[in-house]
């Protein structure tokens, strides 16, 4: 190999290894700091938000990398005026070629382990069999038999502090509370303790989201779903229906009230209804 | 010799005369142009609704359209964007105009058929959109869930069935002719591996629309039975079940997004070459990504569906198969890199929106990995977060790429060079407005707002202004795009046969070409992509 050519090597090596490392502070910077995530408001919220910056980091990188490459090359080899030269003819470089078919394959799998490690932590691969509601789940509704759909879990194994009943409709959510017989259009939680949500949805399919608690779960004609959460920051925050339900879809949203336990027991006693 | 499909020029009536372009033409060319044109002119109405989407949503209140008819202007809006102006478009349109140059034929295996699918398209067209004045369009979006598709107005929603399964059968007519032109029709001595890559893009593209399209058009029909019969197929309150539709939807619809880009990966491993001076770079991994996103692409449908009560091992293997796809796709993106590194680049308006279309579909592919994982879908599914993803990979990408196309063809459909000032107007307004206008929407699906809403709370109003205004300078980005390809039609410079000094074979011939393709026989082209290895005259 020529001198000047080895030289030339060993720059480009040189430049491409130091624009990587920056690449990857640039990344892990702006992943870390730049915060575009609503308030945390659940034990899930944590869990979800590293992941988050983890993918916004990795993005952040491969983002920036390819679209600097993209402009570097569109100035660096842009044809100059006169000249109708052909550029030099490559057709292919196998071990470039290795290289960049490993770099996403990498990605891919570390991004799908991480996220199935954070999936995890989030109980997410408990086996609805192993549910401890599917045998509680009220026998009234029609055609659910054994099954029970569930989605994400914040707490996994152990049974709920509080359960609820969840009915969706065009375009409102009803929740009612079995113990106390409250019935009511407002989510009303303590903090700290694991609610179980029974859903159901009488018309069309619905969705069940609070941004702040980081979990979404439709609710589907046909299919009683169970979802839990534990709320961990005293508030007030949206619930959203999140599936196209009708003309009114835009406005079937109320909220969520996060209680500390005294409040909660308050509003308990408060809106319990007299007995007969 | 090699052997030609001889075809008589009297089954051409009218050639010559612009009258040709309405009438039962069997020249693929003509067909072609066909399909772009009425493309474009689905492209400007579904234009409008989103016109119509984004006035509504400047303000957090509803107070420019009904609440039902806000539904149904999302609904069209999603249903023409995708049937009517990108699949015909970037399949129909540049598939009928380019596969028979690159095989070496004289037309399309199928001539007859070819049109018949072509003229399928304009009436299914006209009845979507006269759906808005007899009774109302269908309000239940473009995917038609059931129980919601069952309880809205049941004219609309047939009509818009009776019209998708048009569409979806001229798809399927045209997926046929492609397969059969590619493998059957080559000229004698042109190998698989040496058709330009838009062939392979087009040839995996039509075995997706061949397998998946039939199964949407037996769930619509299954769909259409419930609304008319009661059948209850999709219908849980006598008995069928909501989430096998979602299931037969999306085993279609996420091949659709292929069906989608595909061509357009295609057409962009036409264009880079030819402006960059330099061979495509990696054929041979470019072909086998080709066919690995084809199969990947078959059997990643239920990651849309990761909110809707599927179980936990389900949700994981979609999870892995939908990642796993970046690989193949990333191929694609540093084989182009590589392409134009190196090369001698002309910045024209072709090769900007090539290069725009990298950097969108990066970020689109970039959202599109992370929301294949299921602890991150699960927050942001059905949110404006996946409203800025697919935008940026149908319109950042797909559509970016449609106009590129545009640039650099038209002087072989025309035999006119277009205006280039105007052409880089056209980007630089649609590159800013596209990215102004679904940027912020991925804040805002993060933050709280839901796809397919006509009010949202008052937090989000600075966003979806700005997004408005994006919206804005998309519409307005249109106005340069028109004045040019009709003006140039006329008044453009000349461009000679050969103006970007190409090697693909369309280019070895007159432009605009002559009937059959090439005055003599077709040519055998070894290299399309040999810039710096085959002489090019300047």
């Amino acid at each position: 190999m020529p001198n000047g050519l080895k030289t030339l090597t060993l720059r480009a090596s040189v430049i491409t290894f130091l624009v990587s490392v920056g690449l990857i502070l640039i990344g892990l910077v702006v992943g870390q700091r730049v915060d575009m995530l609503p308030l945390q408001a659940s034990v899930n919220a944590p869990v979800y938000d590293e992941l988050f910056r983890v993918l916004f980091s990795i993005g952040t990188m491969l983002f920036l990398g390819i679209c600097g490459l993209l402009l570097y090359s569109l100035v660096r080899f842009r044809r100059q005026a006169g000249d109708f030269g052909d550029g030099a003819a490559i057709e292919g470089n196998l071990p470039l070629e290795i290289v960049w078919t490993a770099i996403p394959a990498v990605v891919v799998l570390f991004v799908g382990l991480y996220s199935y490690n954070i999936y995890e932590r989030m109980g997410g691969m408990v086996p609805l069999a192993d549910h401890s509601v599917v045998h509680s789940m009220p026998a009234s509704d029609p055609g659910s038999g054994d099954r029970v759909w569930g989605g994400i879990s914040s707490v996994s194994g152990e049974s709920a502090d509080l359960t609820v009943d969840v009915t969706a409709l065009q375009f409102a959510f009803i929740f009612h509370y079995p113990t106390g017989n409250i019935t009511t259009g407002e989510l009303h939680v303590p903090e700290g303790e694991k609610v179980e949500l029974r859903m159901k949805a009488n018309d069309v399919i619905h969705a069940f989201w609070v941004p702040q608690f980081r979990i979404k779960q439709d609710i589907i004609p046909g299919q009683p779903t169970v979802l839990t959460f534990t709320a961990n920051r005293p508030g007030t925050y949206p619930i959203i229906c999140a599936e196209l339900c009708g003309p009114y879809h835009g406005g079937m949203r109320t909220s969520v009230v996060v209680h500390d336990r005294g409040d909660f027991d308050q509003w308990v006693t408060k809106n319990t209804p007299p007995v007969a | 010799m090699e052997s030609t499909t001889e075809m008589s020029v009297s089954l051409l009536p009218n050639h010559g005369s612009w009258l040709r372009y309405l009438s039962f033409s069997l020249d693929h060319k003509v067909v072609g142009i066909q399909y772009l044109v009425t493309g474009f002119l689905f492209y400007l109405v579904g234009g409008v609704l989103a016109g119509m989407i984004r006035t509504e949503l400047a303000t957090p209140i509803s107070d420019y359209l009904s609440r039902e008819i806000y539904n149904e202007v999302l609904t069209m809006h999603g249903t023409i964007m995708i049937f009517l102006w990108i699949v015909p478009v970037v399949n129909g349109a540049f598939g009928n105009y380019l596969i028979p140059f690159y095989v070496g034929a004289r037309d399309m295996a199928f001539p007859r058929l070819n049109a018949v699918a072509f003229w399928m398209i304009p009436p299914a067209g006209l009845l979507l959109i006269a759906s808005f004045f007899i009774g109302g369009a269908s309000q239940s979006g473009w995917t038609a869930y059931p129980p919601l598709s069952l309880r809205t107005p049941a004219l609309g929603q047939l009509i818009w069935i009776f019209s998708v399964l048009l569409l979806g059968g001229s798809s399927i007519l045209g997926g046929i002719n492609f397969i059969v032109t590619i493998l059957k029709l080559r000229r004698p001595g042109l190998k698989m591996m040496q058709l330009p890559m838009y062939c392979w893009a087009m040839l995996g593209t039509s075995v997706l629309v061949v397998l998946s399209t039939p199964v949407l058009a037996g769930t619509l029909v299954m769909l259409a039975f419930d609304i008319v019969a009661h059948t209850g197929f999709f219908n849980p309150t006598i008995g069928g079940n909501a989430v096998v539709y979602q299931h037969l939807f999306w085993f279609y619809s996420h091949p659709a997004v292929y069906i989608m880009v595909l061509p357009a990966f295609g057409l962009v491993s036409e264009i880079l070459p030819v402006h960059a001076r330099k061979p495509l770079f990696g054929y041979t991994t470019m072909v086998y990504s080709i066919l690995a996103i084809v199969f990947l692409g078959l059997i990643v449908w239920a990651h849309h569906m990761f909110t809707s009560g599927t179980p936990p091992w389900m949700r994981l293997f979609f999870t892995i198969a939908t990642s796993f796809i970046a690989v193949p796709t990333g191929i694609k993106f540093f084989n182009w890199l590589a392409t134009l590194w190196g090369g001698k680049i002309a910045l024209n308006s072709a090769i900007l929106f090539a290069c725009a279309f990298i950097v969108n579909f990066v970020l689109g592919g970039i959202t599109g990995v992370a929301l294949a994982q299921v602890p991150f879908d699960i927050h942001v599914h059905d949110t404006y977060f996946v409203v800025a993803h697919f935008h940026y990979i149908v319109y950042g990408g797909t559509v970016f790429i449609i106009f590129s196309a545009i640039y650099h063809w038209y002087p072989k459909f025309t035999g006119r060079m277009l205006n280039e000032p105007l052409g880089v107007l056209h980007f630089v307004l649609t590159f800013v407005g596209f990215n102004l206008c679904f940027g912020p929407q991925h804040w805002l699906g993060i933050n709280g707002m839901p796809r397919r809403v006509s009010e949202y709370d008052p937090q989000f109003t600075l966003m979806n202004q700005i997004s408005s205004v994006g919206a804005l300078l998309m519409a307005l980005s249109t106005l340069p795009f028109l004045i040019n390809v009709i003006h140039s039609a006329w008044h453009g410079r000349l461009a000679g046969d050969n103006p970007w000094r190409a090697l693909t074979p369309e280019w070895l011939t007159s432009s605009p070409p002559p009937v059959e393709n090439w005055a003599g026989p077709a040519p055998h082209v070894e290299h399309p992509y040999g810039y710096g290895l085959v002489e090019t005259t300047p």
